[in-house]
């Protein structure tokens, strides 16, 4: 490794406007020669890359080329409407309101989760309320392992860690979220003809954060390549409302307000940023350190942990494998 | 079976479909990709159902759980009651 003179919170900065007409360009062209489609289906949440997405997608198409999907749930943040309705307002495009809450009541989602959950804590029931969190992984050196935090009516909260079914059932009826939007967004996609705008960050993207088939499925992912502060940048640029700029990124997944970085990712996004930047860029674990204010020994465990993940969540991104390659022109 | 025999005998039929490959004593599954998370919470379970072996948080560590030897040795080590590494140095 060697020492990157000049590394800090500056190499993240961007010239918005270069960088949106460079995105807007490469996705006029995407559609033109390989997607062939009229037009982008996006999903709204109410968060910054969900946003920025929109904003690129009108910028490079038009307004009346994208539609906007608002998709809430029973366990959906009480502002994620109001706040994606503004983003769409604001981009004056057309907006399709979904509550999947009854998809997931049939397919049994709330049943299944509030059973896994009672694998761990019996009394789980009415009013009561659930998110999963990780160990930090910055702060000590040991393996990510996961916990269960649940809040009783009387909003009393408890920590419990996880065994493996437990854990495997939550996240596997959790799943059910990310699939059955995407299923409404190419749903929407293919009566319009047009094609699904995919709105993960470089964070999420390398690091594996999405659901196979669920999240992770798209036509193009137009911000991929840039890290969340990057996002940030845009999103000012583009004129995305402050109320959604200074939110704290969430999954808005659980009943349980639940950050990222509670979740995922062992430190905050300005963080994680340039661990992820450092990492690759050769940038030492010291120098890194100096500059977020850390010890060198805890940027090592981060830096540990990005290569995990790459590792571990390689099959995310793959296709289904074959046996043998099968060609055509 | 000794334990360690027992250990590299579950890392090889349930993470490497019965495979051993290069797989020795020393080999680190995060390193070599052998386990992820999700298989070090299937390891635990392992040590808890076939040893009745209980893994404090603390002991969610490398140095406990990250090579055949390594979980031997920590399982051999709980059993007879020897303290075993933590977080906590």
């Amino acid at each position: 490794m060697t020492t990157t003179k000049g590394f800090s919170p500056e190499v993240l900065r961007l010239d918005p406007q270069c960088e949106a007409d460079r995105i807007c360009a490469r996705i006029r062209e995407l559609m033109r020669n390989q997607v062939k489609r009229g037009g982008v289906v996006v999903a709204l949440s109410g968060g910054i890359d969900s946003s920025v997405t929109a904003a690129l997608s009108v910028r490079a198409l038009g307004r009346e080329r994208v539609i906007a999907l608002e998709m809430p749930e029973r366990h959906s943040a009480r502002e994620t409407l109001a706040l994606s309705g503004k983003v769409a307002g604001a981009l004056g495009i057309a907006t399709i309101v979904e509550d999947i809450s009854g998809i997931l009541q049939s397919v049994g989602f709330y049943e299944k989760y509030d059973n896994a959950v009672r694998m761990v804590v019996p009394e789980y029931g009415d009013g009561w309320a659930s998110k999963i969190v990780i160990s930090g992984v910055a702060s000590q050196p040991r393996f990510t392992s996961f916990y269960l935090v649940t809040q009783n009516a009387q909003q009393v909260q408890s920590t419990v860690r996880l065994p493996l079914q437990p854990y495997l059932e939550i996240v596997a009826a959790t799943n059910f979220k990310q699939r059955i939007r995407k299923m409404l967004e190419y749903y929407h996609a293919d009566r319009l003809n047009y094609a699904v705008a995919g709105t993960p960050n470089r964070l999420e993207y390398d690091q594996g954060f999405f659901v196979k088939l669920g999240d992770g499925a798209a036509d193009i992912k137009p911000i991929a390549h840039l890290y969340k502060s990057q996002v940030y940048q845009l999103a000012e640029f583009l004129g995305i409302p402050e109320e959604i700029r200074s939110r704290k990124p969430t999954t808005d997944t659980y009943s349980l307000a639940q950050g990222q970085d509670e979740f995922y990712f062992s430190l905050p996004y300005q963080m994680m940023d340039l661990c992820l930047y450092a990492r690759n860029n050769n940038v030492t674990a010291e120098s890194t350190a100096a500059v977020l204010g850390l010890e060198p020994q805890q940027v090592r465990m981060v830096f540990r942990d990005i290569d995990t993940k790459r590792k571990t969540t390689r099959y995310l991104h793959l296709p289904p494998l074959l046996v043998e390659e099968v060609e055509w022109e | 079976m000794n334990v360690k025999d027992e250990i590299r005998s579950f890392v090889v039929e349930n993470f490497l479909f019965g495979d051993a490959g290069e797989l020795t004593d020393d080999s680190s599954f995060i390193r070599e990709g052998i386990v992820d998370s999700t298989g070090i919470l299937q390891l635990v379970a392992y040590l808890q159902e076939h040893y009745q072996v209980a893994v404090t948080d603390e002991e969610l560590i490398p140095e406990n759980l990250d090579s055949v030897q390594r979980v031997a040795a920590f399982v051999e080590g709980k059993r007879s009651g020897v303290p075993c590494a933590d977080s906590e140095g």
